[in-house]
């Protein structure tokens, strides 16, 4: 009987605990989507880091945004869509500020949810390009840049080096890409480039199952033998597929990768022979930064961060504190422009949407240096920011050549149409009713 | 004293034939089936959208593996790329004709799943066990290769996705799409579970299922007796596949939303795989059990843990489902082959006789 009585004043006891749980706090709920497993975690593993201890330093040091707190929570998705999906669903009714899918396939998912339950998407550089258009996707921002302005900027930066548009012509690029919706993103963008500047693109799929083993696409890429070589990778496909370069001793400095390949970890996969290997970037390199002190101080020092101290202020945790940074000045902004401290997701679409990083802010936030100035507008959810080449000197990556812009004139219309085959085929898709603020 | 079966006699045929021959079984059904009905009033959208529909969704896939391996014992590993079949022919079917109920497409689109696992499933006449294993295998990566080079599968879409278009049905009511709300997708999809497992469950116990386990028990002896293999165990392939690309084209329009062919991966098949060996092979309600287990377990650790007070991060949850996952599929291999539904019936027995055990 004692023992009856025990195990049911357990249970009431775990429904009472769990049923007082839940309490909405003055607080701003961040959620997290990160993958700290699987065969993407070792990209996903420090961005989820940067991310995380950004906004930790803020509630450490400023006791958060405007003196209200930031809840920090991850939701674990090993980069797989199935469990994406479901981590949107449990913070849906959490009260989450804005989704960070971290994902190109999570986020095609969550495009048409969020408009519908009112959440904004912040695909920071992923994601869907079309989604730059503001006035179809109001709740979907993909800030600095689209990966069509990355193809552009790729394509740009190698005809700067031929010597001009001219000397494009029957030039071969290889595209070597994640074979899902991430990798096959940027090919419409390249497939029209191939045809305006009379370049040969040729195409090595990678199956996410195989990116461990592309010794066959880099046997056909020894065949073709391409002038250029472009990589969209990530996780487990970007360090294979520089060190299956460096065995075929591919010439690096042709070897260039999206922003989404340039881990350290990726780079550093083929060591010395590694060296040249570029990818874009559009924020800074390296822990010579004042926000970086502060992290380093109030979380690293700390023992809040989970980050590998060897690991810290690497490229992709400084892509993370960027990120954060994004959202941080979101919730800034849209706590200007509510009037109140505790925002909803309504206000943070509304932020969003204003955002504007100004140099000062930048003076002011210690990123000087770090990040260019940004801004967004309603028709714009991207902005096609200006971004730079970074090089693999065999140890890090260092800054080459300076901040250049993609070949905005080209994206932008090609965008436009790509929205409205979205809307197409996805009828009937809702007609923008949010009012614009700025 | 509670479940207890003496005193009720079967009288005529039709009685004796019934599913649920016992009245006590028969009031846990009806006390189950109004639960299922009233949860979608009780329970949050989280409740309902992540964790009852993906989990009867599943559970009609289990079930579709069960009747293949559970019942006519023929070992698959090509469930996920099934259930891809299902989901794509749906896509297609609903953008082709976009004014047919959604509903009555996605049971169509079972049909075309089981066309291709008819034809996966003819070396099952030559060749067994895990042999055969290995060409189910072949299905997967053969479909799977499918979904990603066939363009025409998702209607050139340059993200390669599939995108589960706006659908209404029964007067006005949204069916799919992002628009559509989490109670009338649970009951849409709690309404096809329903009746397509009463379905299999007469199959199974007519003479089709008899045929299967014969077939599963000595196929030698099935054949010596009169049951032709070719059919038997074409038809299991059949019944399977119509199962999972129902369940399929579930997942795909009342569920995600949306999918990347990598949502068909192996690892679904194997998901599933689990679900059917720890919730018993050859058991239609452990199919039930095992993908609760399976599809709840770390949904409830992630639950469970921060309100204990045991704060742990998101990605130990993980690390934690899986191993218990992999432990208990040991350990029910090892102590009860049967799995959750043997220890059901078990149960079943020792409540027959309670309070007063004999024997």
């Amino acid at each position: 009987m004692r023992l009856k009585r025990l195990i049911a004043g357990t249970i009431l006891a775990g429904t009472l605990a769990g049923a007082a749980l839940p309490a909405f706090a003055d607080e701003l709920f961040v959620p997290l989507f990160s993958y700290r497993t699987g065969p993407y975690a070792g990209s996903g593993i420090p961005i989820a880091n940067g991310m995380h201890d950004y906004l930790t330093m803020l509630n450490e040091r400023d006791g958060g945004i405007n003196g209200v707190k930031i809840r920090i929570e991850e939701c674990e998705t090993g980069y797989d869509t199935q469990k994406g999906v479901e981590c949107y669903e449990q913070v849906k009714g959490d009260g989450a500020l804005v989704i960070s899918p971290y994902s190109t396939g999570i986020t095609l998912q969550v495009i048409p949810k969020a408009s519908v339950d009112k959440i904004p998407v912040l695909s920071m550089a992923y994601g869907l390009s079309a989604a730059a258009e503001g006035n179809t996707f109001p709740w979907v921002f993909n800030p600095p840049d689209t990966y069509w302005d990355g193809a552009s900027a790729i394509i740009t930066d190698i005809t700067r080096r031929e010597g001009g548009a001219e000397a494009m012509k029957g030039k071969k690029i290889g595209y070597i890409f994640l074979d899902a919706g991430y990798g096959r993103e940027a090919i419409p963008l390249l497939e029209q480039l191939s045809k305006d500047m009379g370049f040969e693109l040729l195409q090595y799929p990678v199956p996410g199952k195989e990116m461990q083993n592309q010794a066959s696409q880099w046997l056909n890429i020894r065949r073709d033998k391409p002038d250029y070589m472009v990589m969209w990778g990530w996780g487990a496909m970007n360090p294979t597929a520089v060190k299956e370069a460096t065995k075929i001793r591919y010439p690096m400095d042709k070897f260039y990768g999206v922003w989404w390949s340039g881990g350290n970890d990726d780079a550093a996969a083929g060591g010395e022979a590694a060296k040249g290997y570029r990818t874009l970037n559009f924020h800074g390199v390296g822990a010579d930064y004042p926000f970086i002190a502060d992290i380093k101080k109030y979380v690293i020092d700390a023992g809040k961060s989970q980050v590998d101290p060897a690991k810290f202020a690497d490229n992709l945790y400084n892509r993370g504190v960027y990120n954060s940074m994004l959202i941080v000045e979101g919730i800034r902004r849209a706590q200007e422009l509510a009037g109140k401290t505790v925002i909803d997701a309504t206000d943070m679409r509304v932020g969003l949407e204003n955002l504007d990083i100004t140099e000062e802010r930048l003076k002011e936030m210690g990123m000087e240096g770090f990040a260019l100035p940004m801004k967004l507008s309603c028709e714009d959810h991207s902005g096609h920011h200006k971004v730079y080449v970074v090089e693999w000197d065999g140890k890090d990556w260092q800054k080459s050549g300076d901040w250049f812009s993609p070949d905005v004139d080209m994206v932008k219309p090609l965008l436009k149409k790509a929205a409205e085959e979205y809307v197409a085929s996805n009828a009937p898709w809702p007609e923008r009713t949010e009012a614009c603020a700025n | 004293m509670l479940y207890r079966e003496s005193g009720q006699y079967k009288t005529s045929y039709i009685s004796d034939q019934s599913i649920f021959p016992i009245r006590e079984d028969r009031i846990g059904i009806a006390i189950i089936g109004l639960i299922a009905l009233a949860i979608p009033f009780v329970a949050s959208d989280f409740f309902l959208n992540a964790i009852m529909t993906p989990f009867l969704i599943l559970a009609l896939a289990a079930i579709g593996l069960n009747i293949l391996t559970g019942y006519a014992g023929q070992l698959s590993l090509g469930t996920g790329a099934f259930m891809g079949v299902g989901a794509y022919s749906c896509y297609k079917l609903t953008t082709i004709f976009p004014d047919v109920n959604i509903i009555i497409l996605v049971l169509l689109s079972g049909i075309f799943s089981a066309g291709i696992g008819v034809i996966f499933g003819l070396p099952s006449l030559r060749i067994k066990g895990l042999y055969l294993a290995v060409t189910t295998l072949a299905a997967q990566f053969f479909l799977e290769w499918c979904f990603i080079r066939i363009p025409w599968l998702y209607n050139y879409n340059s993200s390669g996705a599939i995108e589960v278009p706006e659908r209404r049905g029964f007067g006005d009511i949204i069916l799919t799409g992002p628009s559509a709300s989490a109670m009338t997708q649970y009951f849409a999809v709690l309404g096809i579970v329903v009746v397509v497992t009463l379905a299999v469950k007469n199959i199974v116990r007519g003479r089709i299922g008899r045929q299967w386990m014969m077939i599963r028990d000595m196929d030698i002896a099935a054949e010596l007796m009169g049951v032709r293999p070719l059919t038997a165990k074409l038809s299991a392939f059949a019944v399977s596949s119509y199962l999972c690309g129902v369940a399929g084209a579930m997942f795909i329009f009342f569920y995600l939303g949306a999918a990347e062919p990598s949502a068909f991966s192996i690892t679904l098949s194997f998901q599933i795989l689990f679900m059917v060996i720890l919730g018993g092979l050859g058991s239609l309600v452990g199919s039930y059990f095992g993908a609760a287990f399976i599809w709840g377990l770390p949904i409830m650790l992630r639950a469970v843990l921060p309100a204990m007070g045991i704060d742990i991060g998101a990605e130990t949850v993980f690390h934690i489902a899986t191993m218990v996952v992999g432990a208990l599929i040991i350990f029910f291999l090892i102590v009860e082959p049967h799995g959750l539904a043997r220890l059901w019936s078990l149960g079943k027995e020792k409540l027959r006789v309670w309070p007063f055990p004999y024997g």
